[in-house]
């Protein structure tokens, strides 16, 4: 029996830890100096549930949080409070993505309360990427708060029981809040700064974008190391799989904020199979900056190749043989698969066969 | 379908991404002359970026500023904070319109942000540049403009100053908007001012 469950009830939140602010499973895995992995949901265009279930399924027994985003790249698709709910019914760790860009104060805060009433135990603050970035160029911004101010905002909320107002919480939200990190883009001295400005702001986990560049990335980590921050929260690297040399070109021109070197462009272009290289190339990189002091662990982002999460993770080796939570419906259901499993694979019984040999030879 | 259809228009729809706003511009959509393609503001940047550069002299010249604004407390209050409101208010709009292309959010942070004025950052980040930033330091949102936050952090380097860049700023309180700034920091100051003479004796 993993560590990370509940006794009786699988989505139930854990028993509450001293020095722990969740009762969530990332948190706790991290607490205790694990290497931990996350993965990004692709989130469905569509209203039925078990679209999101499936996409939940593949990364089963191997992350131990799923983010549900909010509107990436400002493109339209299920919201990640509907994401949340859904995960959290099937018991799985959701890190529930809040972006700036939709949503002003009033609907935010009313939103992470009703994300830690359905068991949400992870809340990462993002600004989110501008509105021209994606589908519907034409909506409003919001940006009310910033990723800053949506930081201390939820951290009030938890922590003094109370709204930006002031107005008191009955029962606050216990959630494990998280920020992003990009130290790929200019200005490139200011971002280990941001980063102890987000920590001050009530950060205790961040995830990066996309690290392609490990050399750019160990420098960033050293200023980090020197200025502490490494001790007051943990550092999940962003990694992910690219399908192409083109996919790569095109991510570096289109998608705002990842930084891809030529190198890695030309490694790509020189693989007979570049699908097979791009997964070869973030599980490389996964081995490169897991050895840097200071991660704690990966953050998986396999647009549209989640079914190579499991794959990746696996042929890395940085759970150790650890288990992450897994999925299982009922105990009895374990043994009903079973039970078809030997079915499937013994002699076909002939029912109308085993009926005859039953009437004609009664007790 | 029939194959005698008019050819689909598949090459000239927007893209989806970064690029969308400037292809749908490429297929003929209206669009104000020398504008960025994606969001209207202004496309010169050049006295802002001046007062950047004199970051500090800004600085120092505001202190005095500041100074001489709460050294006319006295007459602001003779007069009435709320009377006095509007002329300053118009003032301090063209002065600082000119000077930062400020927006008149009524909460001031230029001394915190390099004298550069954050609300021009087309997401109004108040607390330190987004992921996006292009590698040439240009905006995410506006492929012309240097980011607001790049310039903020090179001005913050100059001043004397310029660590305030690095406190945690509450957000926009949207009431405030187009209300003076130069009134709301004195008049807080002389209260403060008070409140220490009168715990003092």
């Amino acid at each position: 029996m993993s560590l990370d469950l509940h006794p009786t009830d699988l989505g139930a939140p854990l028993d509450p830890l001293p020095g722990h602010s969740s009762r969530g499973r990332l948190e706790r895995v991290l607490r205790r100096g694990e290497f931990a992995v996350t993965a990004e949901l692709n989130p469905p265009d569509s209203a039925n549930p078990q679209d999101v279930y499936d996409r939940a399924a593949v990364f089963d027994g191997w992350v131990d949080g799923i983010n549900a985003v909010d509107a990436s790249g400002a493109n339209c698709h299920m919201s990640s409070v509907g994401i949340c709910a859904l995960l959290t019914r099937m018991g799985y760790a959701p890190i529930m993505q809040i972006a700036c860009r939709d949503k002003n104060r009033i609907a935010i805060q009313g939103d992470v309360l009703g994300a830690s009433a359905m068991g949400v135990q992870n809340i990462l603050c993002l600004t989110g990427d501008g509105v021209q970035a994606g589908d519907q160029p034409g909506a409003k911004p919001v940006f009310d708060l910033d990723c800053m101010s949506l930081l201390e905002t939820v951290r009030t909320m938890r922590d003094e029981a109370k709204f930006l107002s002031g107005r008191k919480l009955t029962t606050p939200p216990n959630v494990f809040l998280g920020a992003a990190i990009n130290p790929f883009a200019p200005p490139y001295d200011f971002r280990p700064y941001r980063l102890a400005k987000k920590i001050a702001a009530g950060a205790q986990f961040v995830q990066s974008q996309y690290c392609f560049d490990v050399p750019m990335f160990r420098d960033y980590m050293a200023k980090v190391r020197d200025l502490g921050l490494h001790e007051k929260c943990f550092i999940l690297v962003g990694v992910g799989p690219l399908a192409s040399a083109k996919t790569a070109r095109w991510i570096r021109s289109n998608v705002p904020g990842i930084h891809i070197p030529d190198s890695i462009i030309a490694r790509l272009e020189g693989a007979q199979d570049q699908k097979r290289e791009g997964k070869q190339l973030c599980i490389d990189i996964i081995n490169e900056v897991k050895e840097i002091e200071g991660v704690s662990g990966i953050h998986v982002m396999a647009y549209r190749q989640e079914e190579y999460v499991a794959e990746i993770v696996h042929e890395s080796g940085v759970l150790k043989g650890r288990k992450p939570w897994k999925h299982e419906p009922n105990p009895t259901d374990a043994t009903v698969s079973e039970r078809l499993e030997e079915i499937r694979q013994g002699r076909q019984e002939n029912q109308q066969q085993m009926a005859d040999i039953a009437a004609s030879k009664p007790h | 379908m029939p194959e005698t259809s008019a050819p689909s228009p598949a090459g000239d729809k927007p893209k989806i991404g970064n690029a969308g706003a400037a292809k749908k511009a490429a297929t003929g959509a209206y669009v104000p002359g020398d504008v960025s393609p994606n969001r209207r503001v202004q496309r010169r940047y050049s006295i802002r970026l001046w007062s950047i550069r004199h970051s500090r002299l800004l600085e120092w010249f505001y202190a005095r500023f500041a100074q001489a604004f709460l050294l006319l407390h006295p007459v602001w209050k003779a007069i009435g904070y709320s009377r006095v409101e509007a002329p300053v208010t118009f003032v301090e709009k063209r002065v600082k319109g000119m000077l930062f292309d400020c927006r008149m959010c009524g909460q001031c942070i230029l001394s915190s942000t390099g004298m550069s004025c954050p609300m021009n950052c087309p997401k109004q980040l108040r607390n330190g540049p987004c992921g996006g930033v292009r590698a040439n330091g240009n905006c995410e949102v506006e492929p012309d403009m240097p980011c607001v936050w790049v310039k903020a952090w090179e001005g913050s380097r100059n001043m004397v100053r310029g660590d305030a860049i690095l406190n945690v700023q509450r957000p926009v309180n949207q009431s405030l908007r187009e209300t003076s700034s130069w009134l709301r920091v004195t008049a807080e100051a002389a209260a403060r001012r008070q409140a220490s003479e009168g715990a003092a004796p």
